[in-house]
């Protein structure tokens, strides 16, 4: 079974559309991270399968259950790490986590999930003495308490500093290894490729592309990204539609053979040096720029399955 | 764990987390018997017996209506609320855990006013109506636990709590024989008291203490039907108002 299906799903608030028909499969055990800019309905969608939200139209399946139901049973398998956090301010970490772990039926050891969020020297700090990122990792160990099946991280590492974030990856990829399902959202590119094993970017409420970082950049046209930098004065020819680039050129190609060819063609004969040619894929941040840019304007974005 | 042992648990959690926040703990109580002191300065050593029974009804009122409906907004704006929302304890759970800890200090709160007034003003606290008091006490709590928890789902934010909640309560107060006598009062304006749930909660303390028409009674069973149908009503109105999630 999967871990979370989604057909049709959509969301109105009055008169606006911030979800208009999605469809969404996340299979169990894996990395899953919904992309998008802000207001595109990734948290409508993500408080949605929650249970935070209230579905307009739609079937929604999270672990075989019905979210909109408040069921005990479906709160015990899943864990919940909210964009912004709220946790009871005297308590120290470990009794914070001990409370928690007491709701659900088989919590994990308080001590590891300590450890796995990485509290293990504030275990006994006071919440309201912690730092702000110390808090979020709160959030994170709360979200563990319960020994979730399925885990939904919103913006898990928004406002972290790198060195967080690289810590936060870690413990995502640990979780990952457990053989959890996790659900993310996120706006960072660098976070979607490095955690996640599909991904689906959202813009304007719709899902305009769904597949793994590789076939993302794959199935976009074009594909292939070439940079390179000619003496002062020199230009290339128009035909090539190579746009400058800070004190280079660049240019997007699907027939990456032919450009190069033509490229090469044309230096050789006029006798100019490419210099620092580079030829390489797209990044996943051209292609998410590019689908978002598209579902924005109204423009078909062609999507990869 | 069953939803009850969980509320009870709860009860703990909210006491410890009470008790790590020393200033707010020591005015919960150093409040009521502030007033208590300068009542008494003000009116005479006699007013006592009236402040004694009279400040048990506002400090039950503040440690259950007033601390439940500031501290409940305030957790649903920091997401507390909304966070629990996303676990597997059940929401009343969680409620009743808050309200039976604000209970615990209301019952705390009565007995060192009751002491304090016996003491410090040497009224005799009235042992014979003791289970009689329990009961009115027990029925109040609950009552403005309830009516607190509805007011909570009523104020958008938690900047406006303590405006709203004071609004809504000290007029109320001021009216109900717990600061001022109602003797002199108009007849219309006793007749409005007569409808609050804090005159009847006052009514039945003072009588209690031998003052009042309700004195001598035994239990005061009027009153006490009075103030459990507002706490009917309080939960109903919870149930329809009350919100997990702050107000964008």
């Amino acid at each position: 079974m999967n871990a979370v299906e989604l057909r049709g799903l959509r969301k109105s608030y009055g008169s606006f559309e911030a979800v208009r028909g999605i469809d969404l499969t996340v299979e169990t055990g894996e990395v899953f991270a919904l992309l998008g800019p802000n207001g595109a309905g990734k948290t409508t969608t993500v408080e949605i399968l929650e249970g935070h939200r209230q579905r307009s139209a739609g079937e929604v399946s999270v672990l075989g259950h019905d979210p909109g139901r408040h069921e005990r049973a479906l709160k015990e398998r899943m864990g919940i790490v909210l964009q912004q956090t709220g946790v009871d301010e005297y308590l120290t970490v470990r009794e914070v986590v001990q409370m928690v772990a007491g709701y659900y039926p088989a919590p994990r050891a308080v001590d590891e999930v300590i450890g796995l969020a990485g509290l293990g020297e504030q275990r006994d700090q006071r919440v309201n003495k912690l730092s702000g990122g110390q808090k979020r990792r709160v959030d994170l160990a709360v979200a563990l308490a319960g020994d979730p099946e399925l885990l939904f991280l919103d913006e898990p590492t928004t406002g972290f500093d790198p060195s967080a974030r690289r810590q936060a990856w870690e413990t995502v990829r640990s979780l990952a290894s457990l053989g959890k399902t996790i659900f993310l959202t996120t706006h960072f590119m660098d976070e979607a490729q490095a955690l996640a094993d599909r991904l689906a970017i959202m813009a304007d409420g719709r899902i305009v592309a769904t597949g793994t970082a590789d076939e993302l950049i794959g199935a976009s046209t074009p594909s292939t990204h070439v940079r390179f930098r000619l003496a002062d004065g020199v230009e290339p020819p128009a035909g090539l539609g190579a746009r400058p680039a800070a004190s280079a050129y660049e240019l997007d190609t699907a027939e990456p053979t032919r450009t190069l060819h033509e490229l090469t063609a044309w230096a050789l004969s006029a006798g100019v040096e490419l210099h620092d040619l580079e030829v390489g894929r797209r990044s996943l941040e051209d292609v998410y720029l590019q689908l978002t840019a598209e579902a924005e304007s109204g423009t078909p974005a062609e999507a990869a399955s | 764990m069953s939803g009850a042992a969980l509320a009870l648990r709860q009860i703990g959690y909210e006491n410890r987390a009470f008790w790590r926040n020393p200033p707010a703990a020591f005015f919960t109580f150093a409040f009521p018997l502030l007033f208590m002191v300068i009542f008494n300065v003000l009116f005479g050593a006699d007013a006592a017996r009236f402040f004694t029974p009279a400040i048990m009804v506002f400090g039950v009122v503040t440690a259950t209506y007033t601390n439940l409906a500031m501290t409940v907004t305030i957790a649903r704006d920091e997401g507390i609320l909304k966070r629990l929302r996303g676990t597997p304890l059940p929401g009343w759970a969680y409620l009743a855990g808050r309200i039976g800890h604000a209970i615990l200090i209301a019952l705390l709160l009565i007995v060192i006013v009751g002491a304090f007034g016996a003491f410090a003003y040497g009224v005799e606290v009235p042992w014979e109506h003791l289970a009689a008091m329990v009961l009115v006490l027990a029925v109040a709590a609950a009552a403005f636990s309830a009516l607190g928890l509805a007011l909570s789902g009523l104020i958008p934010n938690a900047d406006a709590a303590p405006a709203v909640v004071n609004a809504t309560i000290l007029p109320v107060l001021f009216i109900s024989n717990v600061f001022f006598q109602m003797d002199n009062a108009p007849d219309w304006l006793d007749a409005v008291s007569h409808v609050l749930p804090t005159r009847h909660f006052a009514d039945a303390m003072l009588g209690f203490y031998g003052l009042g028409d309700t004195a001598e009674a035994g239990v005061p069973w009027l009153e006490i039907g009075v103030i459990a149908v507002w706490g009917v009503a309080g939960v109903l109105a919870a149930m329809r108002f009350f919100r997990w999630e702050p107000r964008r």
